[in-house]
């Protein structure tokens, strides 16, 4: 079979008994097997766990029993999900060979639904980073070019589903690390509403950002995903009290007379300008289709980046201080427990890691918080009032999801030169809104270019009916092979 | 907002966060630090001072549990990962001072 | 919970309050080295595990005693990825708690405080920090004085570490082992204003507040199992002056006794330090029991540096009005006025020590319950506080206890057998005080056969005799006991003692 097949097509077709799990789980694995040494998509390849789960679904199936709309689909899971029995590293030096003793709930209800896990996939260290550089295992390359990044920091799942090594992966988002990625490989990635996921079971990087998500080849395939992991979890203090939306059924509703608004403020400078006319060709086959279309001042947006880089290290730094070497994964030997502790931190987090785990530390400690964590809390309000004063306008903005296409592995050495690929994500996490990054054109060089469509909390079902529209004018990227440029 | 950043101040942080840098890696993140908190100077020129906080995204408030016993780890379970342990329980090596 | 006051203008709690110190009749004055006075001012912070049935942030169970590391789940051991719910049931006794000292009830945030500890699994507190569930109650000592109660706040306890080597202290010992099935137990830390003025009414207002978080079954509150922990805050200052100096934290005081010492202790350190020009640094101090004496614990550099910030993976607790009020509405009577009650009902002052004992061991609905029987009150009082203080005494029907007293008054038991019926009651409820006398022979003794027996003890202890009818009241009164003890003695304690002495006294003036 083709592994470029989509995970709704699978689904149906493993349903309908016209093929088996085991079938298209082996045909991944195989496509892994041949790909994997030169992309590095994964952490850990489950191939033994994944066949045994594909056999049950078939032998479920054959008895005729009920199965889940993803049955027999292969998915590729981030690392920092906890998956039971199976290591849990968030590509650290710190958790390395960690092996948790509980699922994530996204994790239970990929098995619920009947989704065959195929790996762990790679990540920038604790999910910190835009290019998984940051991994301690090393980088992962970018499908569409092996020169290349493939975004961070979900870039081994982003890559996993641009090489067709599984049609879905689950990935984390606390500043645009599911959507830069899609973008730069080329593929669908959603940021859904802060709390229609649970995070139960994700390592935190920041906890009141942090959003899991599907990557998908198609939109279709991302809501599919999405339904399946949507939903209320008691778990989860912050997960909203909500059924799973219903969003595939929607999705072919059409964008007609519906109001679309293009960012001013990420339509400008330090944006590449392939990208900017790719967002207004967009926007022009929405209007196409049917929508309206107008430009739209969000001011804040443009003190997204500031606040989220004092906001998110904040969070971070308390949220690793459990990785101290007493309970759980990397201990350096010392006299005391103090010096002990020192140790394993200094020896297992990396400089990425460390850099924001001081930033943040900085931004909390006494004297400076008012300054730095107060303001930037503060800039977090106005952000969120001027997305509910655009949304009182428009349905859906429009927006680039990076500022350029991938970079070249090693080419960007500079902290702040690295975060500023994040300047049109972040202000959707800070608000607590949901966006999709659509492929949608290449760059002068070929290279794939995202466009950002973001809705208010709980919009997801108009934002995806906007993506499908996007995808069904999108010129069509090149296919086949890794690298096949 | 404030001063710029100094070595002192970042040696004072990575004590607070139980991090080991040597003098060369302090004055590395030093300018690093210095330089992100320099680009975030847009936010410090804001009057935000009638402007509430905001700390959750969806504002839920009595998110509650039931008083009921869920599952539980076995000692084993518990010490499964640990670096070391002894007697049923987490060992660590000698522990300088009470607790604050 | 700590906010540094070194010298503010106007010196304010933690909740932005001014500080105010009310005057007492009971005032701890100390005298320094140089013959100086200086006067307490003391507040005091309690920690009490909450009678829950799981932790705090998660379904692990809250239970003391059992094997390490096993009323632990992923949560408890701070597990990456695992996130905290709160539990309803501790929210419910914080806002019990409030009710019973009349504070108020409002919406409050959970924080977390940053700092590193091998028994802390994730190297952060949550904590209520500037917004706590509880504010402004107060407090009313049995002796009136009126202690306020600035705030009250849910926090989780941490693990338990144990010393190996070093005599089972931390100091020198070679490493520790840590247990966290105490990690996450519910806590409600109470913090009283500075309005505790002597080591009496220190003593007094945890003993108070202990009575009221067991009688609304918010803690055990056993001190001796930790569940309930008191730290002080001591400052002093010149006797009369109404100036507020810095104060010291005092930790590992583990018992009511511990606690007026440490105090005492405190203060006169404090004194003989300002005497001499010393300087008391705002710090804190650990009671050491065996020595007498507080020492600074010598805490990491940097330690007070919390990084407090809103817990993100929890929303704010904002009780609603109608459950407060039902909250409110089903607290029981609380100790003060059950103490007030029984004193009315018995005539004994509500400070005296059976109305204390017995509302304290929760037996004074028992005694309430036998005297509206009817049975005369000052027996009830005495059974209650000597005879069934032990298991199972509680358990006896008001109506058994009121029948006994009955029996006893009209001269059918005397009290050594109502004593030993009791026993027989309280063994098995469904007998009654009448079968069981009847089976034990406690017949009353007829006037005839103790007649007999008064006069062969008159025939065998003539001098005795003599002394008694001849003897002033005093002298008289001194040998009755001798002869009540022989009729006693002679009758196997079946005699009334009354009825003996009676006779006695007729026979002597015959």
């Amino acid at each position: 079979m083709s592994t470029a097949e989509s995970a709704i097509d699978i689904a149906a077709a493993i349903r309908a008994g016209g093929r088996s799990a085991v079938e298209v789980t082996e045909a991944h694995l195989a496509r892994i097997t041949e790909h994997e040494p030169t992309i590095h998509a994964f952490n850990e390849v489950t191939a033994e766990s994944a066949l045994a789960a594909a056999a049950e679904i078939d032998r479920a199936i054959a008895a005729g029993e009920p199965v889940g709309p993803l049955a027999g689909v292969p998915i590729a899971v981030k690392d920092n999900l906890c998956t039971k029995g199976i290591a849990t590293t968030c590509s650290s030096k710190m958790l390395e060979g960690w092996i948790p003793p509980y699922d994530a709930t996204v994790v239970q209800r990929l098995a619920a639904a009947g989704a065959i896990t195929v790996g762990k996939t790679n990540l920038d260290e604790f999910a910190m980073g835009s290019s998984t550089e940051t991994s301690a295992f090393g980088v992962t390359r970018n499908p569409v070019d092996h020169t290349r990044v493939p975004g961070g920091s979900s870039g081994g799942s982003a890559a996993a589903v641009a090489a067709q090594f599984a049609p879905l992966a689950l990935g984390t988002d606390t500043g645009g690390s599911i959507r830069q990625p899609a973008a730069f490989c080329g593929v669908v990635g959603v940021k859904p509403t802060y709390g229609l996921v649970s995070r139960y079971g994700l390592i935190a990087y920041a906890s009141s950002l942090d959003q899991v998500g599907p990557l998908a080849n198609t939109v279709a395939d991302a809501a599919l995903l999405l339904e399946a992991i949507a939903g209320h979890d008691a778990a989860d203090a912050t997960s909203i009290p909500q059924e799973a939306p219903r969003l595939v059924e929607h999705l072919d509703d059409g964008v007609a007379g519906l109001r679309v608004g293009i960012i001013t403020e990420l339509m400008g400078d330090g944006i590449d300008p392939d990208i900017i006319a790719q967002v207004r060709a967009a926007a022009e086959a929405l209007a196409a289709a049917g929508a309206t279309v107008e430009e739209v001042s969000v001011p804040a947006v443009s003190h997204g980046l500031s606040a989220y880089y004092l906001i998110g290290p904040a969070e971070a730094s308390s949220n690793l201080a459990r990785f101290d070497g007493v309970r759980f994964g990397l201990r350096v030997d010392a006299p005391t427990t103090n010096e002990m502790m020192v140790a394993t931190r200094t020896a297992g987090f990396g400089d990425e890691v460390k850099r924001r785990i001081m930033l943040g530390t900085y931004a909390l400690s006494a004297g400076y918080y008012d300054a730095f964590y107060g303001k930037a809390q503060k800039v977090r309000t106005l952000i969120c009032r001027d997305f509910a004063t655009a949304y009182e306008r428009f349905d859906v903005l429009l927006s680039p999801t990076t500022p350029t296409t991938a970079f070249e592995i090693g080419s960007i050495a500079d902290p702040l030169t690295m975060y500023l690929n994040d300047t049109c994500t972040t202000a959707t996490n800070m608000a607590g809104d949901c966006a999709i990054s659509v492929p949608f054109g290449t760059d002068a060089a070929g290279l794939p270019i995202g466009v950002q469509v973001l809705a208010p909390a709980l919009g997801e079902a108009t934002m995806f009916r906007a993506a499908v529209a996007l995808e069904a004018a999108a010129p069509a990227l090149a296919q086949g092979e890794p690298d096949h440029r | 907002m404030s001063a710029r950043i100094t070595g002192d101040d970042v040696a004072h942080v990575a004590k607070l966060a139980l991090l080991d840098l040597d003098a060369a890696q302090v004055e590395i993140f030093t300018g690093q630090l210095a330089a992100i908190l320099e680009h975030a100077k847009d936010v410090e020129a804001l009057d935000l001072d009638d402007v509430p906080p905001t700390s959750h995204p969806y504002p839920l408030v009595n998110v509650l549990r039931a008083d009921e016993v869920g599952p539980t780890l076995t000692n084993a379970e518990a010490l499964a990962s640990a670096p070391q342990a002894e007697d049923g329980r987490f060992r660590v090596p000698t522990i300088l001072g009470e607790a604050p | 919970m700590t906010t540094a006051t070194d010298s503010p203008r106007v010196p304010t709690d933690s909740l932005g309050n001014p500080i105010t110190v009310p005057d007492s009749d009971d005032i701890l004055v100390v005298e320094a080295s140089d013959g100086s006075r200086w006067e307490l001012v003391c507040g005091l912070e309690v920690h009490a595990e909450l009678a829950t049935v799981t932790k705090m942030f998660s379904g692990a169970p809250n239970n003391f005693g059992d094997d390490p590391n096993t009323n632990v789940d992923p949560v408890t051991l701070g597990l990456p990825g695992t996130l905290p719910v709160v539990n309803q049931r501790a929210v419910e006794l914080a806002i019990r708690f409030g009710c019973a000292v009349g504070a108020e009830v409002r919406r409050s945030v959970f924080s977390r405080k940053n700092y590193f500890y091998p028994d802390m699994p994730k190297n952060f507190q949550i904590s209520q920090f500037d917004l706590p569930i509880v504010v402004a109650g107060e407090l009313e000592l049995p002796d009136g004085h009126v202690v306020g109660i600035e705030r009250a706040h849910l926090e989780e306890d941490t693990g338990k570490s144990t010393h190996v080597g070093g005599a089972g202290r931390i100091t020198g010992a070679v490493h520790s082992l840590v247990d966290h099935n105490r990690a996450g137990v519910p806590l409600l830390e109470i913090v009283s204003r500075p309005h505790v003025r002597s080591a009496e009414q220190a003593r007094q207002y945890v003993a108070e507040l202990r009575a009221i978080l067991v009688a609304c079954g918010i803690s055990d509150g056993k001190m001796e199992e930790g569940s309930m922990r008191v730290d002080a805050n001591i400052s002093v200052r010149p006797e009369g002056s109404d100036d507020l100096n810095s104060r010291c934290e005092i930790k590992n005081v583990n018992s009511l006794r511990s606690l007026g010492r440490a105090i005492e202790y405190e203060a006169k350190r404090q004194a003989d330090l300002h005497a001499t020009g010393g300087k008391v640094v705002q710090e804190t101090r650990h009671w050491d029991e065996t020595d007498g004496r507080t020492h600074t614990m010598r805490s990491k550099e940097d330690a007070d540096d919390y990084r407090y910030f809103p817990e993100p993976d929890l929303v704010p607790v904002d009780p609603d009005p109608a459950w407060v009020a039902e909250i409110a509405a089903s607290l029981p009577m609380l100790p003060a006025a059950r103490r007030a009650r029984l004193a009315d009902l018995t005539g004994e002052p509500g400070t005296a020590e059976a109305v204390v004992a017995i509302v304290d061991r929760g037996q004074d609905d028992q005694a309430v319950g036998a005297i509206q029987a009817g049975a005369e009150p000052r027996r009830v009082l005495v059974h209650i506080a000597q005879n069934l203080a032990g298991e199972g005494g509680a358990e006896l029907p008001a109506d058994r206890l009121a029948e006994l007293v009955a029996m006893e008054v009209s001269g059918d038991l005397t009290a050594t057998q109502a004593k030993q019926v009791l026993a027989e009651l309280v063994a098995d409820p469904s007998l009654t005080a009448a079968a069981v006398a009847k089976a034990k022979g406690f017949e009353a003794m007829d006037t005839g056969a103790l007649e007999v027996a008064i006069d062969e003890i008159i025939a065998a202890n003539p001098t005795e005799w003599e002394q008694f009818r001849t003897g002033d009241p005093k002298v008289r009164g001194k040998l009755t006991g001798f002869f009540v003890g022989k009729v006693m003695k002679a009758t196997k304690g079946q005699a009334d003692g009354k009825a003996a002495t009676a006779l006695l006294n007729q026979k002597a003036t015959a």
